[in-house]
């Protein structure tokens, strides 16, 4: 099980969405796509058509820059980064 | 008794302003959508529903929706994306347009999606493939600042397959056809820039219909009326003190009266003089007049985007305009005088107004 953290901006979007949760998941897209299942909709607020992770999205593996490709280890700890600045 | 709704798009989310049918005392709700960047939020009075188009620079474009007048609210962008095999991208949903439950979503790269099911799935409509011009919209190279893309759609008021598309940059095309054709309705309007197509390359701004075969336009030079519907334009800028301005609004009970908001056309783009003012034409726009009373008239460097005024149905209409300094002013006599109603909100970028029971 990944040990996957979601950014503050996404939860509000989907009723039951916690900030922090295990995950069964061999890719970071796996995980998108286990997320997408259980909550619909939640892949395109992470990823654009390609698929890719949008610009302002960045993910890490165990501290690592991350793609979708990304594979996870059974104790990974994968952060979901709203990654931007600004007023 | 009716209840006075004004929505409210700004950098920071959505807000409604709620009055009753005299319109003096407001009420301000929000910020809705989750503090999204709203670019423009409508009501379709044949269901109720508000949407509310918005695009965050983390988790993309969407389309939220409330049923309860904005009690709840929920988004979808199921359906609004280009084939993935597509080299266009949707940078934005930029404007809207419902009614009964069918949306138009404008969005950029320039293509217009639809949803049938009062926004919860959408599907693509058109890209107004082949028009002229249509082979340069999605080369990035030739987009215009702001990446708007389909900036305004404008419906008919009967007649659903029929409406109105402005691609920002190069003009204004009607379908009559659900969107399977178009035709360019750019004639007689002024181009101060070369264009390699004679239909299209025209800036139009903002486009408003006060009846059946009467169109006013505020374009980036001039404003033009049109009296067939839109196949011809006459320039009508004559008494504005700029030629400059996005938003326009008109009369709903007298087609010869329409206001809009000069603004000066450089950099700046704001009220000319720092004296914020509507301008009213009753003549069509053979004559312009001032609508000054109770706006500021001394150091109000205001702007007013493209979808930022709005009218209202009444017997006397009310007439409301934002700025992208975050006020929204209010007359409930036709722009015979205003009231500031709100006056720290985030930046505007639309308001639209509604009766509901």
């Amino acid at each position: 099980m990944a040990d996957l953290h979601l950014p503050g901006t996404l939860t509000p979007l989907f009723a039951g969405l916690p900030r922090r949760l295990d995950i069964e998941a061999a890719t970071v897209n796996d995980a998108i796509s286990e997320l997408e299942r259980q909550w619909p909709g939640l892949r395109d607020r992470l990823c654009e058509p390609g698929p890719s992770l949008r610009t302002h999205i960045h993910v890490y593996v165990d501290r690592e820059r991350a793609s979708l490709s990304t594979p996870l280890e059974a104790r990974s700890r994968v952060d979901v980064i709203a990654a931007i600045s600004g007023g | 008794m009716p209840k006075t709704l004004l929505l409210v798009g700004t950098r920071k989310g959505a807000f409604l302003l709620e009055s009753d049918a005299d319109r003096r005392d407001w009420n301000v709700r929000g910020p809705f959508c989750e503090g999204w960047p709203v670019y423009h939020a409508i009501h379709d009075a044949g269901t109720g529903t508000i949407y509310a188009a918005a695009a965050s620079e983390w988790h993309g474009s969407a389309v939220w929706r409330s049923k309860d007048l904005g009690e709840t609210w929920t988004l979808s962008s199921e359906g609004i994306g280009y084939p993935e095999d597509s080299s266009r991208k949707v940078s934005k949903v930029s404007t809207l347009a419902a009614r009964n439950g069918r949306v138009l979503v404008g969005v950029e790269a320039p293509g217009i999606f639809e949803s049938k099911d009062g926004g919860e799935t959408f599907s693509l409509l058109t890209t107004l493939e082949g028009q002229p011009g249509s082979e340069a919209w999605d080369d990035p190279a030739n987009q215009p600042p702001g990446h708007l893309g389909i900036s305004a759609i404008a419906l008919d008021k009967d007649n659903d397959s029929r409406f109105w598309a402005i691609v920002q940059g190069v003009g204004l095309f009607e379908t009559t056809d659900d969107a399977a054709s178009w035709t360019p309705r750019n004639r007689g309007l002024r181009a101060d820039w070369p264009r390699p197509h004679e239909e299209v390359g025209f800036c139009v701004h903002k486009v408003v219909r006060s009846d059946d075969t009467r169109l006013y336009q505020q374009n980036h030079v001039g404003m033009h009326r049109s009296d067939d519907d839109g196949h011809s334009w006459t320039e009508i800028t004559e008494g504005l003190p700029t030629e400059f301005g996005f938003a326009a609004a008109a009369h709903p009970h007298d087609r010869d009266t329409f206001y809009v908001v000069p603004l000066a056309p450089l950099h700046g783009r704001t009220m000319p003089d720092g004296k914020a003012t509507v301008w009213q034409t009753k003549d069509a726009g053979s004559s312009w007049k001032p609508l000054r009373k109770g706006l500021p008239q001394e150091d109000a460097w205001l702007g007013v985007l493209r979808e930022a005024m709005a009218i209202d149905t009444y017997d006397s209409p009310g007439l409301y305009f934002g700025t992208s300094t975050g006020q929204v002013f209010a007359s409930n006599d036709e722009g015979g005088s205003w009231n500031e109603i709100a006056s720290y909100l985030p930046p505007i970028s639309s308001v639209e107004v509604a009766i509901v029971d």
